[in-house]
């Protein structure tokens, strides 16, 4: 016999594992990641299993992973959207597994941009 | 484990018929062959509801709802829309945005205006495993009931809410609670009612199907609320999935203890059993189907004593339907003012409702009560098909009415309904056109309720098989008006007289019809005609001369060789030999045969 607060444990896990089905709404996290061929071969398919992991690690219920195609500047490839509830949607590039954990910890959980990271840093250096 | 996306494909009775088990092993093997299993989960759901467009299969989160889907499908899909995300546009719902991208699932016409209360699990989790259940708050009602509320606060909920019982009836359900509660005895029982016998109503099937163990916690509330520890579900055996599911949930919830003695741990224990009907309309009857739970023939007895009083097993029995329990749990996590502030005045909450006939959107919908019939028609069902008009809606299946299309803004709950001379029923709702003869409508209900009729008393055994001879002689052009008068005697005295709520209702089909489209019927008998050129007898098949070509093909069509005619000159029907099937309007290229 399961206890309450067994049963319990097993809604909170079972929400988590969840938050990915349904729409996203009003308060939710957006986390879009490009997974075009030129995704795909630049790494996005590592970048994406990092952001799945990070977020079921951190107990994240608020936030919807999605993908979509080629935007047209694959040399920037994986790319990554975050869109914060309410805000302007901001575009990482190059993220790699390790950059993946910096940009939740900063932007998603603490709400800093990691400019470094960003389009638009990575075209004001070129 | 998080995946990224869920790829959920349509386990309904409807998409299974469209093979979408095959569907869903065509997404696993894909899925492991690109290596994505890992991350994109698939599972199998209970209905979506818009069964005319299965088989649905819906990603997230994207919410992309795919209509239609085939086998072959599977693998665009995937390399698609899973590997590439880009959605497959030929697959999904036509309607668009503003901006020209396709509408996600919750915001196209057929979803947008209804209120999922009762369907809120129906495809969105696996009806197969408990642990989904749990995540969008399951047992969690129990637990508050149990551990917060007094049986009677339990109860006093369920009256303030203003819930009625789902079966047709429309009886408080809280007030039947009481009932069962305030009975003293040794032993209770808790009975769903899951005889779903209606033509063409599923409404109480999907909900089994998609979410069988909201129905089961329900069960559990009502055993702490009225002190009873066993519980049978009374299901059809021919609803397989439910069954299956249902025997699934069963098992589940007593390995995490859940069901059994002591559930949960909170002290009050429960358990519950299957009985399989074996397809009697009649055991819908509350009664009948007491008998049969205990083994015995399905045959009403008289009330009272009602069920709460003496019932299943001679014990005070609480009898609820399967979409009432359904609303249970909400009732109880939300509180009753949340429930009685959806619906009209004396209606609270939503219904169900199984949508078919001649509709696009043929399916399961979920409204609040007081939506028009208009609402549900033009805009949740997508109009009629082929441009036609819409005549009539049968709600309530053999116990029930027609609602005139004069009607059509009447805002549904129970005494709007009973108003008009139909009734809720359970929830089919059946919908005609033009090309629909009433009289022929009212004789398909009675034929079925002649022959569900059990027997035990005479107004319903021999007064609906005498009322339907009177219909077939009205529909072959035999009847006369003095027919009409009698048969309307004859509606009244079954209603008044008959034992059981089958024969107490079996005439509405009759009398709604007599009432509504009194011309009709007097059309087939004085002029021996049917407007909707339904009634075989009284339609004959002509060739319009002017308008033949002399082509022939009608000749070739008709299958007992009743056209004869020359190449390029006007052919003929011989009424003598003709079967009036239609082949020959379906094979003529210039519309010149007409009935």
């Amino acid at each position: 016999m399961k206890s309450l607060e067994e049963l319990q444990a097993i809604r909170d896990k079972m929400k988590a594992q969840l938050s990915n089905r349904g729409m996203a709404e009003g308060d939710d996290v957006k986390i879009v990641v490009g997974m075009a061929t030129c995704g795909i071969a630049a790494g996005a398919r590592a970048t994406l299993k990092a952001i799945t992991d990070e977020v079921e690690a951190r107990g994240m219920t608020n936030v919807k992973i999605a993908q979509t195609g080629c935007i047209g500047i694959c040399k920037y490839e994986p790319i990554v959207d975050v869109i914060m509830p309410g805000q302007e949607k901001v575009t990482y590039v190059h993220v790699s597994p390790e950059r993946v954990k910096t940009i939740i910890a900063n932007h998603v959980i603490n709400g800093n941009v990691v400019e470094e990271y960003t389009y638009s840093h990575a075209v004001a250096k070129a | 484990m998080l995946e990224r996306a869920h790829i959920l494909v349509c386990g309904g009775t409807g998409c299974t018929s469209g093979n979408s088990h095959k569907i869903a092993e065509e997404f696993e093997r894909k899925l492991k062959e690109k290596g994505l299993d890992k991350e994109v989960k698939l599972i199998m759901t209970g209905c979506f509801g818009l069964c005319a467009r299965g088989p649905i299969v819906v990603v997230y989160p994207e919410g992309a709802f795919y209509q239609h889907v085939k086998v072959e499908d599977v693998a665009e899909i995937v390399d698609e829309h899973i590997m590439k995300g880009r959605l497959v546009d030929r697959l999904l719902n036509a309607e668009k945005e503003e901006d020209g991208s396709y509408k996600a699932i919750n915001d196209t016409d057929f979803y947008k205006s209804q209120k999922r209360v009762v369907l809120r699990n129906c495809g969105i989790i696996n009806p197969e495993n408990i642990d989904e259940y749990l995540a969008y708050d399951g047992y969690l009602a129990y637990q508050k009931a149990v551990t917060e509320m007094t049986p009677q606060g339990v109860i006093d909920t369920i009256k303030k809410s203003g819930l009625r019982g789902r079966g047709g009836g429309g009886f408080s359900t809280g007030m039947k609670w009481q009932f069962a509660h305030d009975s003293v005895s040794d032993k209770k029982y808790v009975v769903c009612n899951a005889d779903e016998g209606d033509p063409g109503a599923f409404m109480d099937r999907s909900l089994l199907e998609g979410d069988p163990h909201a129905v089961i916690e329900a069960m559990m509330i009502a055993g702490y609320a009225i002190g009873a520890d066993q519980g049978y579900i009374y299901v059809r055996a021919e609803y397989p999935i439910a069954v299956k599911r249902l025997e699934i949930a069963i098992d589940q919830a007593r390995e995490y203890g859940i069901l059994g003695k002591n559930a949960m741990g909170l002290g009050h224990g429960f358990d519950i059993e299957l009985r399989l009907g074996a397809g009697a309309f009649v055991c819908g009857e509350e009664t009948a189907l007491l008998q049969s739970t205990e083994g015995k023939r399905g045959e009403p007895r008289q009330r009272p004593p009602f069920p709460a009083v003496k019932g299943l097993f001679g014990k005070p029995t609480l009898i609820n339907n399967v979409e009432t329990y359904g609303n249970i749990t909400q009732i109880i996590l939300n509180g009753a003012e949340w429930f009685a502030s959806m619906g009209t005045e004396k209606s609270k909450g939503t219904k169900v409702f199984a949508l078919g006939g001649k509709i696009n959107n043929t399916g399961l919908v979920e409204i609040p009560m007081g939506t028009t019939l208009r609402t549900i028609i033009e805009d949740i069902g997508g109009g009629i098909p082929h441009g036609k008009k819409f005549k009539a809606a049968q709600t309530g299946g053999p116990s029930g009415g027609c609602i005139p299309a004069s009607l059509i803004d009447t805002p549904i709950d129970y005494d709007n309904l009973i108003a008009i001379g139909s009734m809720m029923g359970s929830g089919g709702l059946i919908v005609m056109d033009e090309d629909n003869c009433m009289v022929d409508i009212a004789k398909f209900f009675l034929e079925f309720t002649v022959d569900e009729s059990c027997g035990k008393c005479t107004p319903c055994r021999i007064g609906n098989k005498r009322l339907y001879e009177m219909l077939d002689k009205v529909t072959k052009g035999e009847g006369t008006m003095e027919d009409l008068d009698k048969m309307e005697q004859l509606c009244h005295y079954i209603k008044e007289n008959s034992l059981c709520g089958l024969g107490q209702t079996a005439p509405n089909p009759v009398l709604s019809t007599l009432r509504y489209f009194r011309d009709e019927y007097v059309a087939h008998v004085k002029d021996k005609r049917c407007p909707a050129g339904v009634c075989k007898a009284l339609v004959s098949f002509k060739v319009d001369a002017e308008k033949c070509i002399g082509c022939g093909l009608c000749k070739r069509g008709c299958p007992v060789n009743a056209i004869t005619g020359e190449i390029k000159k006007p052919h003929y029907i011989d009424p003598a030999k003709c079967i009036k099937c239609g082949a020959c309007i379906d094979h003529c290229p210039k519309k010149a045969i007409s009935k």
